[in-house]
């Protein structure tokens, strides 16, 4: 289990890992890491570029890529072999992260788990809020449930371990922290994180022509709103509307 | 209004499965799609359709079903269900024409736990992220997101000729005893000793009532991890066996979520994954590892089986209902003695 600080991650050769016939696991490494992502992110990209036949699909992770495949339309060799020259490549189209506001109530009943946290930390709520509203966040992946976004970037000092034992459900939308990161979530489920607050943007929308807001590799940050402009905001986010700011290309017509 | 089944009677658990959602696994979405893919692309290829198309997967609850708004033909494949058309017994693998107002009935039957109905033409739902699988837990794809229950009608695509001859699908590719299944090591493996590897094959496990469409739960021998059961989240695919802090296996199957946390000692080849999937809870089996260019061969087999005629046999009458008995001139050429 190497860390990163003695271990440059541009310098390693990646783990090629099989899970079953049909499916290639590119790892970089083992840890939550923003360079270990970029270059998952890299080969995501470069092998979305390629889009060599038999690929069925590619999901980034943390620290590694799965890369689905048909082994009856490119053997093993042959996926291999292209992946090898994605990362000999340099990044000639590499992802172009796109940074996103996301609005977020932090007030109660929305951050319902707020008043915990911070005394878990020994802070102030206010205290807790504007840390977690300063920081910028980074998408590394999806995963638990359709648009369930994790996020890196949580300041140290208001990071929390995860619950000991799973609390009750949560409001979609709820913004939640644990085990030293933060996340978005989707649909109301019981959770073993902590909600600190709730955002009227849907990170998943199957009526928009883009039904996932994020990439893996935007960044994000956290502008709080009130109780009023939350409401405000949901009403907008339930007719279809984009309510976070992001990238000019990215804004409804 | 165009030719439709509908669902007289639903145990819990059927659902519509084409063979899943491909694309937003990256995105969190779990792919669906049949638990056993052989069988829904057999069933699928012996009316005539594409191996992918929307079929009703059959779950131990049964179902009973009908057609109204013309005749349809319908295939069934997977495990070995009872399956009667208007009281008549038919085998569990068959293609069959349903004149409307006929009732069909599936049930579980000696082995396996998980059969196809497919219809000619297909199974016409709005496809939901390019799919119409049932996925329950996020309400997506399907009827509504849902189970099917008794009321639901399932319009008939169409789209395709339905000319099928009628009778029992014969291949011992349908032979598949769950005992033994294919795997191969990893992509974790090395969190585990050898010996731990070696009690991971022989087992023997036994399939926990626990198990359902995300995951099937194995009891048997306790494994143990080399170093701590908590790994940083990967990508999980269909028929990986990921070792818990338990030491017990959990094997993700169809409803998997996309990523997760546990080491996957190995994983089910894609041959294997129906073989597996019919498996009951209770039943005894052990794994074989095997390389990677032997589960490309049998999925290669799979796949050139599929990609031919399907073989489909005249019924031959294995139940003769006294009615049938009585309309037969058993007594012809009898020579009356006396005369």
């Amino acid at each position: 289990m190497s860390g990163t600080e003695d271990n440059t991650p541009d310098d390693t050769v990646p783990r090629f890992l099989d899970a079953g016939e049909a499916a290639l696991v590119v790892e970089f490494g083992s840890d939550v890491d923003p360079g270990i992502s970029a270059r998952v992110l890299a080969l995501d990209a470069a092998l979305s570029d390629r889009a060599p036949d038999g690929i069925r699909e590619l999901v980034p992770t943390y620290r590694s890529l799965m890369i689905h495949y048909d082994p009856l339309r490119l053997s093993r060799d042959a996926l291999a072999g292209q992946v090898m020259e994605c990362l000999a490549a340099p990044a000639a189209k590499a992802a172009s992260p796109a940074h996103w506001t996301v609005p977020c109530c932090y007030d109660p009943p929305c951050g319902e788990d707020a008043k915990e946290i911070a005394s878990l930390l020994g802070i102030a709520a206010d205290s807790l809020v504007e840390r977690h509203a300063a920081a910028t966040y980074r998408a590394y992946m999806y995963g638990f449930a359709p648009g369930y976004t994790y996020l890196g970037g949580l300041p140290p000092e208001i990071a929390v371990p995860r619950r000991p034992s799973p609390r009750g459900s949560h409001a979609p939308g709820a913004v939640l922290i644990g085990g030293g990161l933060c996340s978005i979530s989707t649909f109301a489920m019981p959770t073993g994180w902590y909600v600190i607050g709730r955002t009227p943007e849907r990170l998943y929308a199957p009526e928009r022509e883009k039904p996932f807001l994020l990439e893996p590799g935007d960044t994000i940050t956290f502008e709080p709103v009130d109780a009023a402009a939350f409401e405000a905001l949901s009403r907008r986010a339930a007719s279809g509307e984009v309510v976070a700011r992001g990238p000019a290309r990215c804004r409804p017509a | 209004m165009p030719a439709g089944l509908t669902i007289l009677a639903a145990g819990p658990g059927s659902t519509v499965q084409d063979a899943g959602r491909v694309g937003y696994l990256r995105y969190g979405v779990t792919g669906a799609g049949p638990m056993d893919p052989f069988a829904h692309a057999l069933a699928n290829r012996a009316v005539g359709n594409p191996a992918e198309a929307a079929a009703i997967e059959i779950s131990l609850g049964g179902i009973e079903l009908t057609v109204d708004g013309g005749a349809a033909t319908v295939a069934l494949a997977g495990g070995s269900f009872a399956v009667s058309l208007d009281g008549q017994v038919l085998p569990s693998a068959v293609v069959a024409e349903l004149q409307p107002g006929a009732r069909l009935k599936v049930r579980p039957g000696a082995a396996g736990a998980w059969c196809y109905l497919a219809v000619a033409g297909g199974i016409a739902l709005p496809p939901v992220l390019g799919s119409v699988s049932t996925h329950i837990r996020t309400g997506m794809g399907g009827l509504g997101g849902r189970a099917l229950q008794a009321g639901d009608r399932l319009p008939i695509s169409s789209a395709l000729p339905a000319f099928h001859e009628a009778g029992a699908i014969v291949t011992p590719m349908l032979d598949r005893p769950p005992d033994r299944i294919r795997v191969i090591p990893g992509p974790q493996d090395d969190h585990f000793a050898p010996d731990q590897m070696e009690a991971f094959l022989a087992g023997p496990w036994t399939v926990s009532p626990r198990s359902d469409r995300m995951a099937y739960f194995l009891g048997g021998p306790t494994l143990k991890h080399r170093r701590g059961h908590d790994i940083t989240s990967d990508g999980i695919a269909m028929g990986a066996i990921q070792v818990p802090g338990s030491g017990e296996p959990i094997v993700l199957m169809a409803d998997r979520q996309s990523t997760g946390g546990y080491p996957k000692i190995a994983t089910i080849i894609g041959a294997d994954l129906g073989r597996f999937a019919q498996a009951r809870p209770g039943t005894s089996l052990s794994f074989e590892a095997v390389t990677h260019a032997d589960a490309v061969a049998a999925r290669a087999q799979e796949q050139a089986f599929l990609g031919g005629c399907i073989p489909v046999e005249p019924l031959v009458r294995t139940h003769f209902p006294p009615e049938f008995l009585l309309g037969l001139n058993l007594v012809d050429g009898v020579v009356d003695a006396r005369s």
